[in-house]
């Protein structure tokens, strides 16, 4: 029997850092009491629906909303019309354009919102979207950036000058009517140099297909205009709750402090819910004019055709090097697809977002990116799927240049890797394309990865694999997928990083009750990554007071502090810094309560997992939870009474996570059907503030980019007809296909985090992603294949076979 | 998605049903276990004003196993066929291909009248009741006929059953020798990209008969006569199979949709037949 | 819009009655009528199973199923499994094994493995793979709902084992 409480026993009582603390948030999800925005029920609450048009490109010509006002239970018809007055027929994107909330003469895309109904439940609704009648007049559709270019065909006539002269864009002048932006970072001309006299060029073109997040519960909110106090409440499924309350405030000229925007729980988001979207400024007039509450939830269809697309990328790469492999110059162009309007979920000045990390893990001293915007009849978004800003796109885009590289060099392409690494002594590490890196040790990561899957013996497997299909003995293939990516998270400083002008800082709220629990607030909103949980961790370590005992609480602007929100990982490295850092002014507060209960001066106590207690004698000591009565209870001099403190955090950099990713699948080449054999992931996401949490992160992200990688797309004919609007056809993945991954890590903090936290969330599908289509690739290397665009599904992966010639 | 509003009729017989479907005529549909025609009527592509559903119509149900011939009633749903231990003892393609069809939740609703009647050709139960040569019975005003399956299906969605007609059950004469159910999908829940379903006999070393269908490779279920008699009286070679194979190739007529294109579910019908007649004569 | 009808039915062990159109779909019902609002709307076509609620003794899911149908019908969904008190063993499996994220597709997740538990007390992880697949989920991966499901499946064996 232990009769001490030891040091160990204090620690492990608190639940902090590190520790596998189960989640607070699940007894209500499984027991069904999770309270989601579409579970909001108001008292006569009505229903929204829209009428979209099933045209990509078309004008209109007229709108009769008659029949469906006849409707009994109709209680009205929204159009471009009725919004005009209160000039909210358009509105502000988040990246600089304006976009139509409602239809104002023409549609750009398939879907669009062109009336909205409002009716006593949604089945009337449902009923009189049918009956809303609207005459189309067709227009000449455009699917292809490449063609939008070079096309007479003026998408947005809005922003043509009356004499046909094209008005600089947010992101500087345009160069064709359908042209949105030309950002462009590092040296072209030496970067064109270097490569143009390099001894060794690898080029690729590389189509990243458009998808979309798709979060299991759609978009939706719920507004409730009380007009005897004046106040809007708004619920619904938003990443970033603060900011949509500036931007109602904004658009609709209520004074922010009568906007209250709640965030219920959020089923699931990868960056769907960070948008502004037609539903919520019409759900919110609405509710203005009928004065009663408006609700308005997505269904499935309507979330895979307008709100949020992802990806979208065209990418054109050179690159050189010595023919020892050493990696010389960088060259990437893009031309990105953003749809009908210029959506994109970026920071203001990062119009590609930070596509500019596309120099990868490795030392590459001279580059040269140009990413060109392009109107198309396509949906409108633009958002980071589970990723941050175009991160997925970038990895992606370095990971298949340096196995193309590997190619032209017959060079093994893990080895390739290893000899371009940052060193770790080159950390802080200064990319060409303007990043500087915080922190990596990639060499060990690589060595340990490539140990664990005995990478040397899977290259002979597949090269005995190789020789039996060649001699007719087996027609299947197999392919070693591998991946090293940096990420680049937690936007950001607010000296380069706004989104509305708005600082992307984030926030931290504590307070701490006189018996020793606490309430902290926090500018972010879970959506699934267990806030609650790991936050409360974080605090539980700086403060000394068991997680158990501190209730975290987000998405509430009446209550919560300013923050831009979830999404780009930036809840652990900004919000989570937040915390750490107001957690230390209540320590600092508690340091002086201490000394004056302990009857020594201030220098003379330190922290110690729980307490103060007095240096050189610790037996001498006040537990936090003593400390923090005295707070309330004790006249102390010179020291208000109370305990609580907040943090605004602008961060000082980003943070770097990185990490070491293998794929070992087989290819039936005759079917096109993949076999995940194994997967390995090395994580490094700094400090581990809950390994259970970061495994589940991990586990989650590369189902997504399996999903990405294999099959998921959002597709369109040439009419503009979206082909994958349903789950039928939009590949998510069951229990079924999805195979069990091995996680590992290695901890590399981050040096200017108060934590050293990095963020985990995204890595494993901006990491997965290029890991599986690599080994998809790599199945067919010794066939003479060089590159095959994504989505691998079933007939693309039979087509890179047929065109390789082995169906004989 | 919210379908638009019906009448809904829950007769207790066939005489009720019949009688609906007399006074409403193409106006109204049966449901049975309506996860083919619920999101039809969500979607708004299927108008249904007057809905009969058969859930409490007598005689409709139950796995009859007896004298050479098994009789499914239309109502059998996909997961009693799976759990019927007698059923995949007599038919045990039956099991196979029912396992293949969409998801749990839904295999528990879906019936076999309600996949053979609706002329889905994305639906795996009428190539396979091609395969076996099964019989199906409909119900009208004049009484009852039967048909076989192999000459119900017309174009997608058209069948040999009026308007006035109801699918009751299906039957056919107990398999005998080796079978396979296979079929190439995207995902689970997901139609096929090719299937194929085949009964082999075999006499010693030398195939005594075979039937053969696919599904999804044309506006029908393709039952092809002439694959089965590439086989008959073959000893099952490889060269036997690619005659077989070819011989269905020339029935077959895909078109493209996200599955892919028609060069490539072309390459992969042979090799799913391939497969299929290779595991069928393993088994016979 | 048609006459309402009359609907009888049990849920979670309590009599409902009411009068609904025949269209009402069942999760409507549960949802928007009965505010049992543990069942979710994922893709409204068949194939998320956020949804699922065991009727008749089956998992189904209750996008795809009219009220009239279900007319006469006993249903149970997540908050029939288990109270606060007295949590049903996948309840408390997914917590500990992490099974879920957003929670969104929990409860459907659960309803389903309580039935397929019940059909097959001992699976297999392909079993549980395969008798899971009628449910999606975008944030786990499904790695820790079929250890949470295999888990549960230990442990309600063990108790049946310790009570005989």
């Amino acid at each position: 029997m232990k009769d001490e409480i030891t040091r160990e026993d204090r620690v492990d009582a608190l639940g902090g850092m590190g520790c596998k603390r189960k989640r607070v948030e699940d007894a209500r999800f499984t027991q069904g009491k999770g309270k989601y925005v579409d579970d909001i029920k108001l008292p006569g609450m009505l229903f929204g629906d829209f009428v979209r048009s099933p045209y990509a490109h078309a004008r209109i010509k007229s709108i009769d909303t008659s029949a469906a006002l006849a409707v009994d239970g109709v209680v009205a018809v929204l159009t471009a019309d009725d919004l005009r007055p209160l000039g909210l027929h358009w509105m502000p994107t988040l990246a600089g354009d304006k976009q139509m909330v409602l239809a104002d003469g023409k549609v750009l895309f398939q879907g669009q919102e062109v009336a909205y109904v409002v009716a006593r439940d949604r089945y009337i609704a449902a009923d009189a979207v049918e009956l809303v009648e609207v005459e189309y007049e067709d227009l000449p559709v455009l699917v292809d950036p490449f063609e939008a270019l070079k096309s007479d065909v003026v998408l947005r006539e809005d922003l043509v000058a009356e004499d046909g002269s094209l008005p600089d864009g947010a992101h500087g002048p345009r160069k064709h009517p359908n042209h949105i932006f030309t950002w462009e970072v590092g040296e072209k001309e030496a970067t064109a140099q270097v490569i143009d006299s390099a001894e060794i060029v690898a080029e690729e073109s590389m189509y990243y297909h458009r998808t979309h997040p798709c979060p299991l519960e759609t978009c939706g909110c719920v507004a409730s205009m009380d007009k005897v106090n004046g106040k809007l409440t708004l619920w619904g499924t938003f990443q970033a709750p603060h900011a949509i309350r500036t931007i109602v405030s904004l658009i609709s000229g209520i004074e922010e402090h009568n906007i209250r925007v709640i965030s219920p729980d959020i089923g699931g988001g990868f960056g769907n819910k960070v948008g502004a979207y037609a539903g919520y400024v019409c759900s919110v007039v609405a509710s203005i004019v009928t004065g009663v509450s408006v609700k308005w939830i997505e269904d499935r269809m309507e979330n895979l055709m307008t709100t949020a697309f992802a990806r979208d990328y065209w990418m054109k790469g050179r690159i050189s090097a010595t023919p020892e492999g050493k990696i010389t110059g960088l060259w990437c162009e893009v031309t990105a697809d953003h749809g009908g309007f210029d959506a994109c979920a970026d920071p203001t000045k990062f119009p590609a977002g930070f596509m500019n990390i596309c120099t990868g893990s490795y030392d590459i001293p001279t580059a040269y990116l140009a990413v060109d915007g392009v109107y198309t009849n396509k949906a409108p978004g633009g958002v980071s799927y589970r990723c941050s800003f175009r991160v997925t796109e970038a990895v992606y885009f370095i990971e298949r240049m340096i196995e193309v590289l590997a190619i032209e060099l017959n060079m093994d392409a893990a080895e390739l890797r290893r000899i371009n690494f940052i060193r770790k002594d080159q950390f802080p590490y200064q990319s060409a394309l303007g990043w500087e890196y915080d922190s990596g040790d990639y060499h060990t990561a690589w060595d340990k990865a490539l140990k664990a899957v005995d990478y040397d013996g899977l290259r002979a497997e597949q090269a005995q694999r190789v020789e039996e299909f060649k001699a007719g003995k087996t027609r299947k293939l197999m392919g070693v997928g591998l991946s090293f990516f940096t990420e680049i998270v937690g936007a950001g400083p607010v000296k380069n990083c706004d989104i509305l002008g708005l600082g992307m800082f984030d926030s931290c709220e504590i307070r701490i009750h006189p018996t020793g629990s606490a309430i902290a607030r926090l500018g972010t909103i879970s959506q699934g990554q267990g806030h609650a949980t790991t936050f409360a961790q974080i605090l539980a370590s700086e403060i000394g007071l068991p997680a158990d005992s501190i209730t975290i609480e987000e998405g509430d602007t009446d209550t919560a502090p300013y923050g831009l929100g979830t999404y780009g990982s930036r809840s652990t490295p900004v919000a989570g810094a937040a915390t750490a850092m107001a957690g230390r002014k209540i320590r600092a507060k508690a340091q002086m309560i201490a000394a004056y209960l302990l009857e020594v001066h201030d220098d003379d106590v330190e922290f110690d997992v729980d307490r103060f207690a007095v240096k050189g004698a610790p037996e001498k000591f006040k537990t936090m939870k003593e400390i923090a009565f005295a707070a309330y209870n004790q006249a102390i001099p010179g020291i208000e009474p109370g305990l609580e403190a907040v943090s605004y955090y602008d961060p000082p950099n980003m943070t770097y996570p990185f990490g070491a990713y293998v794929c070992v699948m087989d290819i039936d080449v005759d079917t096109g059907v993949t076999d995940i054999r194994r997967f390995y992931a090395l994580d490094d996401c700094g400090t581990r503030i809950n390994p259970m949490i970061i495994e589940g992160q991990v586990h989650g992200g590369l189902t997504e980019a399996l999903a990405v990688a294999l099959g998921q797309e959002i597709a369109y004919d040439d009419m503009g007809n979206v082909k994958t609007g349903t789950l039928m056809d939009f590949f998510l993945p069951t229990a079924w296909e999805v195979p069990n991954y091995e996680t590992d890590y290695t901890v590399t903090p981050s040096p200017h985090h108060p934590i050293g936290a990095k963020g985990v969330g995204e890595s494993p599908h901006v990491g997965g992603v290029p890991c599986f289509s690599n080994a998809v690739n790599d199945a067919f290397r010794a066939f003479g294949l060089r590159h095959t665009n994504m989505p691998h599904d079933h007939w693309r992966i039979w087509k890179t076979a047929n065109d390789l010639g082995l169906h004989g | 998605m919210i379908p638009a509003a019906f009448e809904y009729h829950r007769p207790k017989d066939m005489e009720g049903v019949l009688s609906v479907l007399a006074e409403h005529g193409d106006d109204a549909r049966v449901l049975a276990g309506g996860h083919s025609l619920i999101p039809m009527m969500k979607l708004r592509m299927a108008d249904v004003p007057h809905l009969i559903d058969l859930q409490d119509v007598g005689g409709l149900g139950g796995i009859d196993v007896a004298d050479g011939t098994i009789r499914l009633g239309a109502m059998v749903t996909q997961a009693e066929i799976i759990a019927h231990e007698g059923l995949a003892k007599a038919a045990p393609i039956l099991r196979e291909a029912s396992l293949q069809i969409a998801d749990p939740q839904v295999r528990y609703m879906g019936t076999i009248g309600g996949n053979v009647a609706n002329g889905d050709p994305g639906n795996d139960m009428p190539g396979l009741m091609q395969c076996l040569d099964a019989t199906f019975t409909l119900v009208g005003a004049d009484g009852e006929r039967q048909i076989a399956a192999r000459e119900f299906y017309q174009a997608a969605y058209m069948t040999a059953r009026e308007d006035d007609e109801v699918l009751t059950g299906v039957s056919f004469t107990v398999p005998s020798g080796g079978y396979a159910y296979e079929k190439q999908k995207r995902k689970i829940g997901d139609y096929a990209t090719a299937a194929a379903a085949v009964q082999i006999t075999r006499d010693g070393e030398t195939c005594s008969g075979a039937a053969i269908a696919m599904t999804n490779l044309s506006d029908t279920p393709i039952f092809s006569d002439a694959a089965g008699a590439a086989l008959t009286g073959t000893q099952v070679t490889d060269s036997d199979i690619d005659a077989a194979v070819k011989a269905m190739l020339s029935d077959i007529d895909p078109t493209e949709d996200n599955r892919g294109p028609i060069e490539f579910k072309r390459h992969a019908s042979a090799v799913i037949l391939r497969r299929a007649i290779a595991r069928a004569w393993s088994r016979a | 819009m048609t006459d309402k009808m009359h609907i009888k039915m049990t849920v979670n062990g309590q009599a409902q009655e009411f009068l609904a159109e025949p269209r009402e779909l069942l999760i409507h019902t549960l949802r928007e009528r009965l505010d049992i609002t543990g069942p979710h709307i994922g893709c409204e076509t068949s194939h998320c199973g956020a949804c699922t609620v065991t009727m008749n003794g089956k998992s189904v899911k209750s996008c795809t199923v009219f009220v009239a149908q279900a007319n006469g019908s006993d249903v149970t969904t997540i908050e029939g499994l288990g109270t606060p008190d007295n949590l049903h063993v996948l309840q408390m499996a997914f917590k500990e094994h992490h099974g879920l994220q957003c929670g969104f597709c929990t409860p459907g997740m659960i309803t389903r493995a309580s039935k397929l538990l019940e059909e097959n007390p001992s699976p297999t992880e392909e079993e549980v793979r395969f008798g899971m697949a009628g449910n999606l989920c975008r944030c786990t991966g499904y790695q820790n709902i079929v250890k949470s499901i295999l888990a549960a499946a230990a442990e309600m064996n063990a108790a049946k084992e310790a009570a005989e």
